[in-house]
């Protein structure tokens, strides 16, 4: 983790690792953590790590794994999320419930639901998902601690 | 229910030294796949699952999620209570399946959460 702090944000960034289902979590967990250290509420801490933690996840199914970038403010949390992974080819497709790519052996270690992109949007207050097929993909989620 | 209770209902046997005796839990959710799991929107819940790695822990972590209980009598492995230690969860195992795990809880009281 490499912590950058500016006047009034903190910016924690992660590096996270392709196929690695061992350590897979370790970023969101450690953005939990900090949520909590600086008091925010549980509610807003719980959508924040499961919206993080799918993201995450899907990096480390889908993308090659990337860079996890948590900027936290007072009163908002952006998530960004890039990998140089393989691109998403149908984003509204991705977007469904229950639509995935993932491979058998990513569905024996529990994951491939399709429920990753959809579970974070409904965490989310806003997320911003572009995509290029071959040279990567950026998620953006923002969640603010007033809505 | 109390966590000491629903180790009764479904005769569990306890993997974790996290203290256990006071948790209450509210709800309860089963599920093998975790983005399944992570749609459940009750905290301090119980999550029954046959999923054996340490992402079940990780799962139980970001929803606040108290025990996680496996089911089918899987022994956990060691990587998975290691954290759960860490992220102090308490990890327990039936040998009842899933359906009948569920079943039992929800007999005795425990009612399943709403999804978010």
């Amino acid at each position: 983790m490499v912590n950058d702090n500016k006047s009034d944000t903190l910016i924690q960034k992660y590096t996270v690792c392709a196929n690695d289902f061992a350590s897979a979590g370790a970023a969101s967990a450690s953005v939990k953590k900090t949520l909590k250290q600086l008091g925010f509420s549980p509610d807003f801490i719980r959508r924040t790590s499961i919206a993080m933690y799918e993201g995450e996840i899907n990096m480390v199914i889908h993308g090659g794994g990337g860079i996890a970038e948590a900027e936290i403010a007072e009163n908002y949390v952006k998530i960004t999320l890039t990998d140089e992974g393989p691109g998403i080819a149908d984003i509204d497709l991705a977007m469904r419930e229950g639509f995935s790519t993932a491979s058998e052996s990513v569905r024996e270690l529990g994951f491939g639901a399709g429920m990753g992109l959809p579970n974070i949007k409904k965490q989310a207050d806003e997320i911003n998902l572009s995509s290029e097929v071959g040279v990567g993909t950026t998620l953006v989620i923002s969640l603010f601690s007033g809505a | 229910m109390k966590l000491d209770q629903v180790m009764k209902v479904v005769n569990a046997k306890v993997y974790t030294n996290v203290p256990f005796g006071d948790i209450e839990i509210n709800a309860a959710c089963g599920a093998d796949l975790m983005s399944d799991a992570l749609a459940f929107g009750e905290n301090k819940g119980l999550l029954l699952t046959g999923l054996n790695n340490p992402q079940s822990i990780r799962t139980a972590e970001m929803m606040d999620i108290s025990c996680v209980m496996l089911v089918r009598g899987k022994e956990p492995d060691e990587s998975l209570v290691n954290l759960a230690n860490e992220k102090e969860i308490v990890v327990m195992k039936t040998d009842y399946s899933m359906y009948t795990a569920c079943g039992l809880l929800y007999k005795a009281g425990l009612p399943g959460g709403d999804l978010t």
